[in-house]
């Protein structure tokens, strides 16, 4: 089959900053294309420029022999190219049929075509196999997977030649994920042309025809899936032998710092039991939604506990961050943008948030600042420089810096790597072996496996809100780690 | 941990502390020109009424009563200044001075000693601070709908006390001279009495632990949670420090009007926000300064003293200030928009 979308040497910066460094790829319809690639490696600036929200600096688009050039999304849009992102974009407070038409409604001169609107959603609902979900609902009422598919629906109702799918699965169960399959496969065989991005390298190997791998902003491989070994696409992904990364030199555990027992904040977590010791990286496994982040959350104080033990250091009792802080517990937030850093303020005045002295002397804390900075090897003009003028990477440099600025000792960080570059993964992968090392205590909360199987010491997998027992890392793999995961019952998804 | 045992990677050390996007001194300046900004503005709007009015304008004496003019939005936007940096609003400010003016006329009548009357007025003032704050963190609700709450219950709560009559205490106090000009064009004590608070304000918001959080909480409230700054004493706090300056501005008005009057500064909220609005500060928080806000207070009271100057009705005041308004919000956006570009 002839392909329906061919792009070839895509290149877009922003600043500085690199983002696509020249990506080939062809789209053929009726087929499944995975995209993967680490984070960073342009996946989803790749995306946006097919969706026409970032325009590309170089290279061409050809969508069924003529030139692709959209002006804007609403380009993409009308050549039926539409999005599914991880973040849904659906309005809460409108219906389930206003969300399907949301953008596209059809219109009797000034009025809604309310009886059409209703007409275009009943089909796209039964296009996708659930004409049962009620047209009236509210969106907000429906679960994360309804909400998901009503995404979808939204795309066929105006007409979908491309659907890109940017990882559908991390907020979905396993059963979900499998009835999302099977649609995926429906909607490929009607001829559709499917991109799929996923993390998940298994789902990648059983549900896509077609795979192509970023790195660094550029395509490294692009083959039948059949032709990868989950090894291969690995190696592509991180453009080196995986051991490479991650420095582990063995620890000596200590005396236990951290001790829960069935502790539970609903509805996220139900029960984790474990024990932290001095010297140790703690690794947690899970899915997306499982209950880690809460649990770390938990721990922290910025989550209530409502039965369990919790006890810290040799004390117990509740926890809020301002204490955490004081005893030497730090934590870094999975979401840098929302949670982790004040954006608007200076790297200064972040590094510097928690545990600040009653009056403060700015040069001080200026020169204490540039210290860090170099320490960690942020790059910025200064510790003056606004924090979102950095990369990602760089900003978790900053956030990280103000753990070890209070000389935490126990570190609770979570998804630490996500979406920074392989420099500054590295980076912190040293540290964290250094300040466990030291006897520094570390939970780390992570989805990605070879990162977790790197460098922890042990591993516990949580799944829907329940913590399984921690194993030396020599007793896990990735397979039997997302086994785990996902409840070994449901295996079958797959 | 020590400095030294973090071993850097080469790969991180490529250039550390260089400049990434901008050169720190064009940085450094497009800062303070976004402080100067409505200074600037200041000086355009007197050189233009200078140019106008030289004779009437241009004098000591007019200074002085400029001045006068901006002593109670001033003294009451520096605690609006707090609040909108931590990106809350309190619309209840107008009110509070109402009910201020009030309590420091009945504790005076009853026989109070002027600065313990004072002091009390003050106190009542902060205590509907601490309402306010208690309800926007206990309850979880919107600043501007319990302010907007409390700036109808506090003017009910002042006509009430006053019996919706104005009062004037029989005996002139010390108090009623805090706003009296000089004989040779020296300043009111209010005048001074601001400017002394604008100070520690402004040192307060820059050199302590409070002043940092203030702006963290407004920033990015999350982030401040995570950090351990108690976001929701801070909002208690600066609801309350808001009030109580609310109440100093009280203790002006009192002495302005020389008595208390429940219907006084209605709407004079909003001209308070207009100040610290027009100063710089962002009403979604993280932004603003003192210095600033004093600026916005002055232009709002030059451009009414020169109006009154130029012989021009009140309505055309009141459009010029509105223009203003918008003029110095888009302006600082225009700039905002082109630092991130």
């Amino acid at each position: 089959m002839p392909p329906i979308l061919q792009l070839s040497g895509i290149k877009k910066h922003f600043g500085a900053t690199i983002a696509l460094a020249g990506v080939d790829l062809t789209i053929t319809p009726g087929e499944v294309h995975a995209l993967v690639g680490e984070n960073g490696a342009g996946k989803s600036t790749l995306m946006k420029v097919l969706a026409a929200i970032h325009q590309p600096d170089a290279g061409e688009m050809i969508l069924e022999e003529s030139p692709y050039a959209p002006r804007g999304p609403s380009d993409a849009r009308a050549a039926g190219i539409m999005m599914v992102n991880q973040e849904l974009a659906i309005a809460p407070h409108l219906t389930v049929a206003g969300n399907i038409m949301l953008g596209a409604e059809p219109t009797h001169g000034p009025l809604l075509d309310q009886s059409e609107i209703n007409r275009r959603a009943t089909a796209a609902l039964s296009e996708l196999g659930r004409p049962d979900i009620p047209l009236e609902a509210l969106a907000g009422d429906l679960g994360i997977a309804e909400q998901q598919l009503l995404e979808i629906a939204r795309a066929l109702a105006v007409g979908c030649r491309v659907l890109v799918l940017d990882e559908p699965t991390s907020s979905l169960t396993a059963a979900d994920t499998a009835k999302l399959f099977a649609l995926i496969r429906r909607l490929r065989d009607q001829g559709t042309a499917i991109v799929y991005i996923s993390h998940f390298l298994e789902e990648v190997t059983t549900l896509s025809d077609r795979c192509t791998v970023l790195r660094d902003g550029a395509t490294v491989a692009s083959a039948p899936t059949t032709d990868f070994t989950t090894d291969d696409i690995v190696n592509h992904m991180v453009g080196r032998q995986v051991d490479e990364l991650y420095h582990r030199t063995t620890h000596e555990p200590g005396e236990v710092v951290l001790e829960t027992n069935q502790l539970a904040s609903p509805p996220n977590l139900l029960s984790a039991s474990l024990q932290l010791r001095r010297g140790e990286v703690l690794g947690l496994a899970g899915l997306i939604g499982a209950g880690r982040s809460d649990f770390l959350q938990t721990l922290f104080g910025l989550a209530p506990i409502t039965s369990g033990e919790l006890k810290i250091a040799g004390y117990s009792g509740r926890p809020s961050p301002r204490r955490s802080w004081r005893d030497g517990i730090g934590f870094l937030s999975e979401d840098r943008k929302t949670e982790g850093l004040a954006l608007n303020l200076s790297l200064a005045e972040n590094l510097t948030l928690p545990r600040l002295p009653g009056v403060l002397n700015p040069r001080k804390l200026i020169t204490e600042t540039t210290g860090w900075l170099e320490k960690l090897g942020v790059r910025a003009a200064g510790p003056d420089q606004a924090i979102t003028e950095l990369s990602g990477g760089n900003q978790q440099k900053v956030a990280f810096g103000r753990l070890l600025r209070n000389d935490a000792d126990i570190l609770l960080l979570d998804e630490p790597t996500r979406g920074i570059d392989i420099g500054a993964k590295q980076t912190l992968y040293t540290l964290i072996n250094e300040l466990a090392g030291e006897g520094k205590a570390v939970l780390l909360v992570s989805s990605y496996l070879p990162e977790l199987l790197g460098t922890c010491d042990c591993i516990a997998v949580m799944c829907r809100g329940t913590l399984g027992p921690a194993r030396p890392v020599a007793d896990w793999t990735e397979h039997s780690i997302m086994l785990a995961a996902t409840g070994a019952a449901e295996d079958a998804a797959w | 941990m020590k400095f030294s045992a973090i071993r850097i990677q080469p790969e991180a050390e490529l250039i550390p502390l260089q400049n990434s996007t901008t050169p720190p001194v064009l940085a450094k300046l497009r800062q303070s020109l976004s402080q100067v900004g409505p200074l600037i503005g200041l000086i355009a709007i007197c050189a233009l009424f200078a140019s106008l009015r030289w004779e009437t304008f241009v004098s000591w004496d007019n200074f002085a009563i400029i001045l006068q003019q901006t002593a109670v939005i001033g003294i009451a936007a520096l605690g609006m200044t707090m609040v909108i940096i931590t990106g809350g609003i309190d619309l209840s400010v107008g009110s509070i001075i109402a009910l201020g003016t009030i309590v420091l006329a009945l504790m005076l009548q009853a026989g109070w000693p002027p600065l313990a009357a004072a002091i009390a007025a003050v106190g009542a003032c902060a205590f509907c601070g601490v309402l306010s704050g208690l309800l926007i963190t206990k309850l979880r609700l919107m600043p501007f709908v319990v302010t907007l709450g409390m700036m109808g219950a506090l003017r009910g709560a002042a006509k009430g006390l006053s019996g919706q009559q104005p009062l004037y205490p029989d005996e002139d106090t010390w108090l009623s001279g805090l706003m009296q000009l000089g004989e040779k064009g020296t300043l009111p004590s209010g005048v001074w009495l601001t400017l002394g608070f604008a100070v520690l304000v402004a040192l307060v918001l820059k050199y302590t632990r409070l002043g940092r959080h203030v702006f963290a909480v407004g920033s990015n409230e999350l982030t401040a949670r995570l950090c351990g700054v108690p976001v929701e004493r801070i909002k208690i706090y600066v609801y309350t420090l808001g009030a109580a300056f609310a109440g100093l501005g009280a203790v002006l008005q009192f002495a302005y009007l020389t008595g208390g009057d429940p219907t006084t500064a209605v709407g004079l909220e909003l001209n308070i926000i207009a100040a610290v609005v027009i100063g710089g500060a962002s009403l979604t928080g993280g932004r603003g300064t003192i210095t600033g806000t004093l600026v916005g207070a002055l232009i709002m009271s030059v451009v009414a003293n020169g109006c009154t100057k130029l012989g021009l009705a009140n309505w055309v005041q009141e459009i010029v200030t509105g223009a203003i308004i918008v003029a110095a919000v888009t302006l600082d956006a225009l700039r905002h928009r082109k630092a991130k570009d």
